[in-house]
């Protein structure tokens, strides 16, 4: 009885990569040590058969709480470690990954059915508002494959791989200087824009992932307990995802219960939240990156991560610093209780080169996003008190 | 001189940026062109990401219009063109950046070339030791406009800083503009046409010599901005000609910069230990020089500057100067009336002009001890504009300011060290 409660975790995550297995027959998933592979294929990561993109096995899909904005696109964002190896459980900053760790993040749209055109939806742009119906692969009859971009984490630190697909969708070739791929976006109100959606350069994916300028040390985002701290549907059962990650063994030290115990960042989409939790979630995974106090940003000593104190730091009565006309002729990051004179809302709201914010990674406003910060600004009490 | 800083500058509206940033100027390049600069930036930006220290990028002379910023991420790398006018890297196409080179990295050197036209600042810096701009021109194209880029050359929180025969033009912010630094020397290099031609901002160490900063809103900018890490003083301003800083300002509303006046030539705000000597200043209509507070910006706000921030210029030195013209045409309702009311209509501001803000904490028996004063030079007279009483009572008094202060020693960086 003892032996058999004991095994129980073992057994079912083996169930778990057995059953994976089965529906599917790539190579083994292969981490390359050195060089830049040119094909996605290469990495054995995920394969295109019977119209569909399907994770090979071991390759564990995961969403975040609140993920970045870049144009509407969804994500499918996977780990996968080497056999026996594990990911070290922080509470409040990114999961300690071991060398040979690939994590990738596919970017991909519903298909408009006209040929032409992509479709925003608004819900909250990770994967399983797809329209993937099994979390660990993709219809390409209905999606549209746009980039694929990984993370290695080899014996010298994290590299960074953008891959872009082909029209055809069958395989991702190696892009590092970035690309420019022009798209129409249709919306559900019937509208569309175009805009060039803009694979970064390897240089521009530290722009983000290198949260502290004098380390320099690069690293993911999403994988922080906080983001990934929410349920997921693996086989069919909707399942804690940091328990999942622990249950097969890639990750350790997790606290028990971590569903209550760690962290957890709110839903930015989720209107039965408080705003003020889904505004500052918001700002967290779309600004913190650079805006915290080792970030690119620190220049301008505007702090937007989860935990940076409510006050001027955050941007409330703030001058700006070095915003140019990225102030839109407003006095202040945030002028409480006004969103309309906030340099914050300009920023996000505007799909200029030079004024929006963030500066890299997308070429269209997020409207919902836009709506969330308004609300929240507006929510604010207290105003300025302006000297003269 | 509150009023006076916030009524000018607003021409931040976005019915200026919509109509900026729509219009393209001259004919389309052809195919040929935009294919060969494509294929030119993707290596360009290759080389960048394969630079290893000691690494020199070479830019052949052209023209070469590029669509994405340039990114450099890497120590002991040079990026050298065949000259500033030969070598071109044009951004007026630019897609994303927003900046046109961002660079990370110690030991970085760029010289002979010429960046135009980026969305948002021309070079930018950050956090990087032994940094030297030479014979690098960033400019924009199309005039004075609120939608051109902030800054032109823009190191920020570097150490070991050489600009030096370098050239900015056009900039809505600041043309060379060093930010929370230490140890820097801007010389010889031109700044014309930007709101503040050459600023220096809660920056430790920079001398600004042998520089030509003419037709800018403000001329040479010696600032401390509040909340940043780093508080600024020690800068030496010398030898440079300071003329005809004349031109309107054209920053954004909100920025620190929109608070200059048209007519600038030297301006220190709430920086210490300044020293302002053997310059040409020259014709700068609304003073050659002003020396004010963070509380006359109106930016001041109760809840948005951090505890410990000091608003007041201390310690400010300024001897030995040229001064001519100038103070005849201020910038602003409120400077205007001041100067009709004190001078009449055809007198002129003398050449300092001080906001009247002073840290009275600091007074003994109604006096700043010596070591925080403005000693300014025997022959420029002095306009305390009163800013603390709304500028009610302005009033000419030399007398207190007729001291002398310790001089600042030169400042040394570590690439001047290796060429002597």
């Amino acid at each position: 009885m003892m032996l058999t409660l004991a095994t129980r975790p073992l057994l079912a995550a083996a169930c778990a990569l057995v059953l994976a297995a089965c529906t599917q027959s790539q190579p083994p998933v292969s981490f390359i040590a050195e060089g830049n592979p040119e094909k996605l294929s290469d990495w054995h990561l995920m394969a295109v058969s019977g119209g569909k993109l399907n994770l090979n096995k071991d390759v564990l899909p995961y969403d975040l709480n609140t993920p970045l904005f870049t144009d509407y696109a969804h994500k499918l964002r996977t780990v996968w470690m080497p056999k026996g190896q594990s990911a070290v459980y922080q509470a409040d900053t990114t999961f300690d990954f071991p060398v040979g760790t690939i994590i990738s993040k596919t970017f991909y749209y519903p298909k408009g059915g006209d040929g032409r055109t992509v479709l925003a939806t608004t819900g909250n742009g990770n994967n399983s508002n797809g329209g993937a119906k099994d979390g660990d692969r993709l219809d390409l009859a209905s999606m549209r494959l746009i980039e694929t971009r990984l993370l290695v984490k080899r014996a010298g630190g994290w590299i960074a791989l953008p891959y872009v697909w082909n029209a055809d969708q069958t395989e991702a070739v190696l892009s590092r200087t970035g690309d420019q791929i022009p798209l129409e976006v249709l919306h559900e109100d019937k509208r569309s824009n175009k805009l060039t959606y803009v694979v970064p350069n390897v240089n521009q994916c530290a722009s983000c992932h290198v949260a502290d300028v004098k380390s320099r040390q690069f690293e993911p985002i999403g994988p922080k307990a906080r983001h990934l701290n929410r349920d997921y549907t693996y086989e069919g059962v909707s399942t804690n995802q940091l328990e999942y990650l622990a249950k097969v063994g890639y990750l350790s030290g997790l606290p028990a219960n971590a569903a209550t115990a760690a962290p957890r960042n709110a839903d930015w989409s989720d209107s039965k939240l408080a705003v003020d939790a889904r505004a500052r979630a918001y700002l967290d995974i779309n600004c913190a990156h650079c805006h915290n106090d080792k970030g690119a940003a620190n220049t301008t000593a505007l702090h937007l991560n989860m935990g940076a104190p409510a006050n001027l730091h955050l941007g409330l009565c703030k001058p700006p610093v070095a915003a140019g006309a990225g102030t839109g002729g407003r006095n202040y990051d945030i002028a409480p209780g006004k969103p309309d004179d906030s340099i914050m809302l300009y920023r996000l709201a505007s799909a200029e080169t030079g004024i929006m914010m963030p500066e890299l990674g997308r070429g269209s406003a997020h409207k919902e996003g836009v709506a969330l910060i308004r609300a929240w600004i507006a929510a604010m009490k207290e105003g300025c008190r302006n000297e003269s | 001189m509150n009023r006076a800083l916030g009524v000018i500058a607003l021409c931040g509206s976005m019915g200026v940026l919509l109509n900026a940033c729509t219009k393209t100027d001259g004919p389309a390049p052809s195919a040929e062109k935009v294919s060969a600069d494509a294929a030119f930036q993707k290596k360009l930006q290759e080389q960048l990401l394969d630079a290893k220290p000691g690494s020199v990028i070479e830019i052949p002379a052209g023209t070469y219009h590029l669509t994405s910023g340039l990114t450099l991420r890497g120590d002991g790398v040079t990026v050298r063109g065949a000259g500033m006018e030969k070598t071109i890297l044009s951004f007026k196409g630019q897609v994303t950046g927003p900046e046109g080179m961002l660079v990370y990295g110690n030991g970085f050197t760029i010289e002979n070339l010429t960046i135009e036209d980026s969305k948002g600042d021309g070079l930018k810096i950050n956090d990087g030791d032994t940094i030297t701009v030479r014979k690098v021109k960033v400019q924009w194209t199309g005039g004075p406009k609120v939608s051109n880029g902030a800054y032109g050359i823009y190191p920020v929180k570097t150490r070991n800083v050489l600009i030096e025969d370098s050239v900015a033009i056009g900039a809505s912010d600041a043309g060379i503009y060093v930010g929370q630094s230490n140890g820097v020397i801007v010389r010889r290099s031109r700044a014309e046409g930007n709101v503040a031609g050459i600023e220096i901002e809660n920056t430790v160490n920079a001398d600004v010599y042998d520089n030509v900063a003419t037709n800018n809103t403000g001329g040479i900018l010696v600032f401390n901005m509040p909340n940043l890490s780093q508080p600024g003083h020690s800068t030496r301003v010398y030898k440079n000609k300071v003329e005809k800083n004349n031109l309107g300002n054209f920053a954004a509303k909100g920025t620190a910069v929109a608070s200059v006046p048209a007519g600038s030539g030297i301006v220190i705000n709430s920086n210490s230990r300044v020293e302002i000597f053997d310059n040409d200043v020259i014709d700068n209509q609304t003073a050659n020089v002003i020396i004010s507070s963070y509380h006359s910006t109106g930016y001041f706000t109760e809840k948005g500057v951090a505890a410990g921030y000091d608003p007041y210029p201390k310690a400010i030195y300024v001897y030995g100067n040229r001064f001519k013209g100038g103070g005849d045409a201020p910038d602003g309702f409120d400077l205007k009336a001041l100067k009709i009311a004190m001078y009449g209509l055809t007198g002129h501001l003398p050449d300092v002009l001080w906001d009247g803000y002073v840290d009275t904490k600091l007074m003994v028996k109604g006096v700043l001890p010596p070591e925080h004063r403005i000693c300014i030079q025997k022959d420029a007279a002095v306009l305390n504009a009163d800013g603390p009483n709304k500028y009610k009572n302005p009033s000419k008094e030399d007398a207190p300011f007729r001291c002398e202060l310790a001089k600042l020693p030169p400042v040394t960086i570590a690439q001047l060290a290796a060429q002597s």
